[in-house]
């Protein structure tokens, strides 16, 4: 990838150094990203400019469009139904009837791919959804006030990431329980630190910033100059987190039940339809795990590319 | 003499800043421990107890006392090694995970000389030559790299390199079942049969760790060449780059010695964030291939609930990352002497 340096994964997160704040330029007093001017029609242009140097967004913005219908229309969608089986029908390498095959219980792998979308992104979305929140309101804490409460929370977010994470959240899931809400709290609780670090270190910039002091001498308290001044100027390099971040929750949620955790066997989901394939490989069997592994793969990637493209819309300084 | 004296006191200090994050873990996992779903001591008492014996289980694990005492207990039991029993087993945890640990190891460091192997040389190609093929190539490697899920590239190479080509021996475990294991020393086998002097069986090891390796491999080349190439581009764009090519010293030794050199510290910063998903990723590497390391120990031990061999790899996961991180913070004053701990 052409980029360097800012949080963009979690590999790249250890690595991101803390924006320091310029000694002299002033921290940015707009959003990232939108110019001087008539914002709305220049941010237009920019987004066609970034569409066009970047066909790759153009084709994950598709995909995108697609994911979301199949989790929506999926069950509807769908040409059998995907918990019937039938064992006239088992084991069938793909066909025109069956366009990714049948499982060894006769049952359609394409329906129960397609079906298995809404559940993989709803935990995805979900437990992005959390570590999103949550991080952001201690991240934001621990950068405006400083003190014990940073010292506190960057100690705990400290110990979180001692742990790899995905064994940490093979360990979250054993002590909760083994079900799907678990396997949500597990993804949010490891991605949690990368939101919480970010919003610190873009907080942290800004909050003696010229607008700032403006909106607390007109009576503005803490926590509101906090809430409506500081923080909507770090949310642009945040979503760029969470488009990058869903493709990680979704493999993190998809190996966890790989390995047999939180969705039980008749549910379609991706991992364990890999994890039940995978008996059938070394017999030939490939479609089983192989398919539904290249959906996933390419949910994945749809949303690590349009990640990259937000971020080229969002601040086109960090392309390199 | 002064300068020894500052490292050796910067290397004191980094050692000692792990023992927060230590003691962190260690609150961590013992809070895991305790926050079983119902009872533990229902739990261990079995499907067949009374309340009396409930009752004894619960005075035996400890679990009537206070939740500080507890605690002190748990501290306790770390220090003289006892991580409590496994069900399945039936052995004490921390006995199962030592003699699981060296085939993760084997595994592990095996994919990461080999990820190391090919995605420093791509990385630099790509930095030294831009916009070609292997830039290209590098980019390609890298983007689609991060969205492998680990377990769908193994299988996808067991399809492709057992079922179809038949080059890869059957992905099941370290040793094909017509070998014995070589005797202990190291606990990897294919140094163990070389020791032993059993060329054949090495070989027959090595062929078993060809494709996990791989796979694993695979998983962490995207995050290392990617490194690799932006540290490159930035060390040989910078003035004492231009300074050396200027005074006329010769390419190889620019690029190796001046920019390399330079490079490598971002580069050995994403080994730690590399060993984390490498860590997490070896646990569904070894599912895939039936590798009896101490990730499939843990998904054995998921599937029967047996809560202590779980929590028993936890911590040793995360007391070996800790391990790891301290000394990728060490190689660093190695690598560059500029290096301060607490800067």
């Amino acid at each position: 990838m052409k980029h360097t340096e800012i949080a963009i994964d979690p590999f790249a997160a250890s690595v991101a150094p803390e924006p320091a704040p310029a000694p002299d330029a002033g921290p940015p007093l707009r959003p990232h990203g939108a110019p001087a001017g008539r914002p709305s029609l220049s941010l237009a242009r920019h987004l066609v400019y970034v569409l066009k140097s970047n066909p790759m967004t153009l084709v994950a913005s598709v995909l995108f469009v697609v994911m979301l219908l199949a989790a929506v229309f999926g069950p509807v969608l769908a040409p059998y139904n995907p918990l019937k089986s039938e064992a006239a029908a088992a084991l069938q390498p793909p066909s025109f009837s069956h366009w990714f095959g049948t499982d060894d219980l006769g049952r359609d792998v394409f329906s129960r791919v397609l079906v298995a979308t809404r559940l993989d992104l709803t935990i995805a979305l979900a437990a992005v959804a959390i570590s999103f929140v949550l991080g952001s309101i201690v991240g934001s804490l621990a950068g405006y006030y400083g003190g014990w409460i940073d010292k506190i929370t960057g100690r705990i977010i400290d110990t979180i990431m001692a742990f790899p994470l995905f064994v940490l959240a093979m360990g979250i899931v054993a002590a909760l329980g083994n079900s799907v809400e678990n396997i949500v709290y597990a993804t949010a609780i490891v991605n949690l630190p990368f939101y919480a670090r970010m919003a610190r270190a873009e907080v942290n910039v800004r909050r003696d910033a010229g607008f700032v002091q403006a909106a607390k001498l007109s009576g503005n308290t803490d926590l509101r100059a906090l809430a409506t001044q500081i923080f909507p100027n770090a949310l642009p390099p945040m979503m760029v987190q969470i488009s990058l971040n869903l493709g990680w929750a979704i493999l993190n949620a998809a190996g966890l039940s790989f390995i047999g955790l939180g969705v039980n066997p008749p549910t379609p989901e991706w991992g364990i339809m890999v994890a039940e394939g995978a008996r059938f490989i070394v017999s030939g069997e490939w479609w089983l795990a192989l398919l539904p592994g290249a959906v996933l793969m390419l949910a994945v990637f749809t949303f690590n590319m349009l990640g990259d493209g937000l971020r080229d819309l969002v601040d086109p300084r960090q392309r390199t | 003499m002064a300068k020894v004296k500052t490292k050796s006191s910067l290397v004191l200090g980094r050692v000692v800043q792990a023992i927060p994050t230590l003691i962190g873990v260690i609150v961590v996992a013992f809070l895991l421990t305790r926050a079983l779903p119902g009872d533990p001591a229902v739990y261990f008492a079995g499907p067949a107890a009374t309340a009396e014996s409930i009752e004894q289980v619960r005075v035996a694990l400890g679990l009537d006392k206070s939740m500080p005492e507890q605690f002190l207990i748990y501290c306790r039991d770390l220090m003289t090694g006892n991580l409590g029993e496994s069900i399945s087993t039936g052995q004490p945890v921390l006995s199962d995970v030592m003699s699981r640990l060296p085939a993760s190891l084997e595994l592990t460091l095996t994919a990461l000389l080999l990820s190391i192997g090919v995605a420093l040389p791509l990385g630099i190609l790509a930095a030294t030559q831009p916009g070609t093929w292997i830039d290209h190539l590098c980019r390609l490697i890298v983007t689609a790299g991060v969205s492998l899920p680990v377990f769908f590239t193994g299988l996808l190479l067991v399809y492709v390199l057992y079922y179809l080509l038949g080059i890869a021996p059957s992905p099941l475990g370290r040793l094909d079942f017509i070998y014995l294991s070589p005797p202990q020393v190291t606990g990897f086998y294919v140094f163990d049969a070389l020791i032993a002097g059993d060329a054949e069986t090495a070989l027959a090891a090595l062929r078993q760790l060809v494709l996990p390796a791989m796979t694993l491999g695979l998983f962490t080349l995207a995050p290392i060449a990617r490194m690799t190439r932006a540290a490159m581009l930035q060390a040989l764009g910078s003035e004492f780059i231009r300074t050396a090519r200027a005074a006329g010293l010769g390419w190889t030794k620019v690029l190796f010695a001046y920019a390399l050199r330079n490079a490598l510290l971002p580069i050995v910063t994403t080994l730690g964030m590399v060993f984390s998903f490498m860590l997490g990723a070896n646990v569904l590497v070894e599912k895939v291939f039936a590798w009896p390391g101490i990730g499939s120990y843990a998904v054995e031990a998921l599937v029967v609930s047996d809560y202590a061999a779980v929590q028993g790899f936890v911590l040793t996961m995360a007391i070996l990352f800790v391990t790891i991180n301290l000394l990728i913070d060490l190689a660093y004053t190695a690598i560059d002497p500029r290096v301060g701990f607490d800067g």
